[in-house]
């Protein structure tokens, strides 16, 4: 379990990350998700104990991780997957980090087997693409079997087949009971691995819940409506106190779940409809929502806030 | 590992049977791989393993390597085919290592930088330092891995210079017998000075974090100061003039070899001590460094 308490970090006048609370649990994936600059890798190095906190406390199972005496073995990190020697092979890579913790060496053969790096084993690491450095990432990440695993955005640079590899393998890991805390600015991404969801922006909190949950409380539902009798139409819900919108390409939209009611309108007044559909706004504009809020919130400190438009991502979809 | 198994969310209080699971009050997975307390033992395995698992170890020693024997060799060809009866006499005929153990030290001198800074290049050093939390245990570790590297590579060249020159400058212009103190200077002294150089350089490239950088500065601490001394032909700065002369690096190099290039200045085993003092503030500034930035 890792527990953030009231985490900040300054850059001089520039917060990156603004008071941070809350817990990663152990079982299963818990997403990080946060725009670009939003403080992600910050608040990652910051557990891992390579940048000092300006205030607030980060304690893995109630320690630092410097208090760690087994850090390999407990914590298994993937930051940048080019934070390697160029020079050093992959196997000679993975060798000097294992020595480092006392992990046996046929751990790295066995991890470069598991990420699919045996057949480069001896070649070095400069000749590699971004998918297999970030492979190799992976490979120490869990050279030493840890039971907290921490990804800072795991699928950049893989191919589909690779993507698809390291969603299962998030998912296998923490179904062993482990902790496994991955960072993304994709919620596409999330909404296929992640069970628990953090969202951050600015550096600010904006979301410690359940992935269900934030389904739930974060999207917007409309309805889609087409008809050749257009204006009648909008008569008719307009007397009703239905608000439209024009959603280009002739189409209307009308916001919330009321699909039914709009059609036993139509049926009443004898309209015909060529479509009615209600729909859903996906995650990721839940998301951008959810995290254009706390830009907006940074823009009124400014000398003029800039006005947005809210149903703009989906009214696009 | 790529089997599908489905996830099982749960919360800890909802699962209270975990406090009773392997791994004390903090439930999660436990590892068949047996735990071991890290020391500073595993930080020099790690350490080893990197220096040799680079190119730019066996390029810079390599380099090292046939600088000092090629430059002591034909120094020592020289004199022996130019000197007259007298020319050398009573003259210790292991002097004529120094110039190529000065022009050698600028490939220990990279060697040691790069042997920290380059793990800020690459980014490799968040890496190391994630592997081994103790900072100070990782530049001790590094301190200690290429200082006796170092000193082992230079001891064996000069060694192996110090016997050539010793043979084949036996009588020849009246040069004297080496004592077993001119022969202890020109390996073990001039071994652990170079040695001792390039730990200061390692401790400059932790402290500067920028390959290139760390090279030039070491490469004009070396240089620089007897370059400037030559121009300072004014008679007022006379006295800085004698200090750089007496205290620059080539200077204090040649007194292991007893052709000082002033009278004056430091003297037998001084510059061990000097270089030593050096490292040792370097170390700890380093250490100090390495404490309170972020990696």
């Amino acid at each position: 379990m890792i527990e953030l308490e009231g985490l900040t970090k300054r850059y001089g006048e520039k917060v990156a990350v603004d008071g941070l609370t809350f817990a990663v649990r152990p079982g299963m994936v818990t997403g990080f998700l946060g725009p670009n600059g939003a403080g992600k890798s910050t608040t990652m190095r910051m557990v891992l104990g390579l940048d000092h906190p300006t205030a607030g406390d980060v304690r893995i199972d109630g320690r630092h991780y410097r208090q760690l005496k087994d850090p390999l073995t407990y914590v298994g990190a993937l930051l940048d997957a080019k934070a390697v020697h160029g020079g050093r092979s992959a196997y000679n890579h993975l060798l000097c980090l294992a020595q480092s913790n006392g992990i046996p060496r046929a751990r790295v053969a066995q991890v470069l087997d598991t990420v699919g790096l045996t057949a480069v084993a001896r070649k070095k690491a400069k000749g590699f693409s971004y998918g297999m450095g970030q492979r190799l990432g992976i490979a120490a990440a869990l050279l030493g079997d840890p039971r907290i695993l921490m990804f800072d955005e795991p699928v950049n640079g893989l191919d589909p087949e690779g993507i698809h590899w390291i969603r299962n393998l998030m998912k296998s890991l923490a179904a062993q009971g482990r902790t496994v805390f991955v960072s993304s600015h994709l919620m596409s991404e999330m909404a296929l691995t992640a069970d628990h969801l953090v969202v951050i922006g600015q550096g600010r909190l904006l979301a410690d819940t359940s992935m269900a949950d934030f389904i739930r409380e974060n999207s917007r539902s409309c309805v889609r409506i087409r008809s050749p009798q257009r204006e009648r139409l909008l008569d008719v819900l307009h007397d009703d106190g239905i608000t439209v919108v024009e959603a280009g390409g002739g189409a209307l939209e009308v916001a919330g779940g009321k699909a039914e009611r709009i059609g036993e309108l139509a049926a009443r007044n004898g309209i015909v409809l060529h479509e009615l559909s209600p729909r859903h706004a996906s995650l990721e504009e839940a998301f951008m929502q959810l995290t254009a809020q706390a830009v907006e919130y940074h823009a009124h400190a400014g000398p003029e806030p800039a006005p947005r438009d809210w149903g703009a991502g989906w009214k696009g979809a | 590992m790529s089997t599908h198994q489905p996830p099982m969310p749960q919360a800890p209080a909802a699962a209270p049977d975990w406090q009773a699971a392997p791994g004390g009050p903090y439930p999660g997975y436990t590892s068949p791989i047996p735990v071991v307390r890290t020391h500073l033992g595993h930080a020099l395995a790690s350490e080893w393993t990197k220096i040799k698992s680079v190119r730019s170890t066996m390029w810079t020693l390599g380099v090292f390597v046939v600088l000092v024997l090629g430059i002591g060799l034909l120094s020592a060809s020289l004199v022996k085919s130019n000197s007259g009866a007298e020319s050398m006499s009573d003259q210790n005929p292991l002097q004529f290592g120094f110039f190529g153990l000065l022009l050698g030290s600028m490939c220990i001198i990279t060697l040691g930088v790069l042997t920290t800074a380059s793990e800020y290049g690459t980014g490799m050093i968040r890496t190391t330092m994630v592997a081994c939390p103790s900072r100070g245990r990782v530049l001790a570790a590094k301190a200690t891995v290429f200082f006796v590297v170092a000193f082992v590579v230079t001891l064996a060249t000069s060694g192996f210079v110090a016997m050539i020159h010793a043979s084949m400058l036996k009588d020849v212009g009246g040069a004297r017998t080496p004592s077993t103190g001119d022969w202890l200077k020109a390996t073990v002294g001039i071994s652990l000075y170079v040695a001792l150089l390039g730990l200061f350089s390692l401790l400059v490239g932790s402290i500067i974090r920028h390959s290139a950088g760390a090279i030039t500065i070491m490469i004009g601490a070396v240089l620089a100061p007897l370059v400037i001394a030559l121009f300072m032909a004014s008679q007022s700065l006379e006295k800085v003039r004698q200090w750089l002369l007496e205290y620059s690096i080539p200077s204090q190099m040649s007194c292991f070899y007893d052709n000082s290039l002033s009278r004056s200045g430091p003297t037998g085993w001084d510059p061990l001590w000097i270089m030593l003092g050096l490292s040792a503030v370097a170390f700890a500034g380093a250490f100090a460094l390495l404490q309170k930035r972020d990696v």
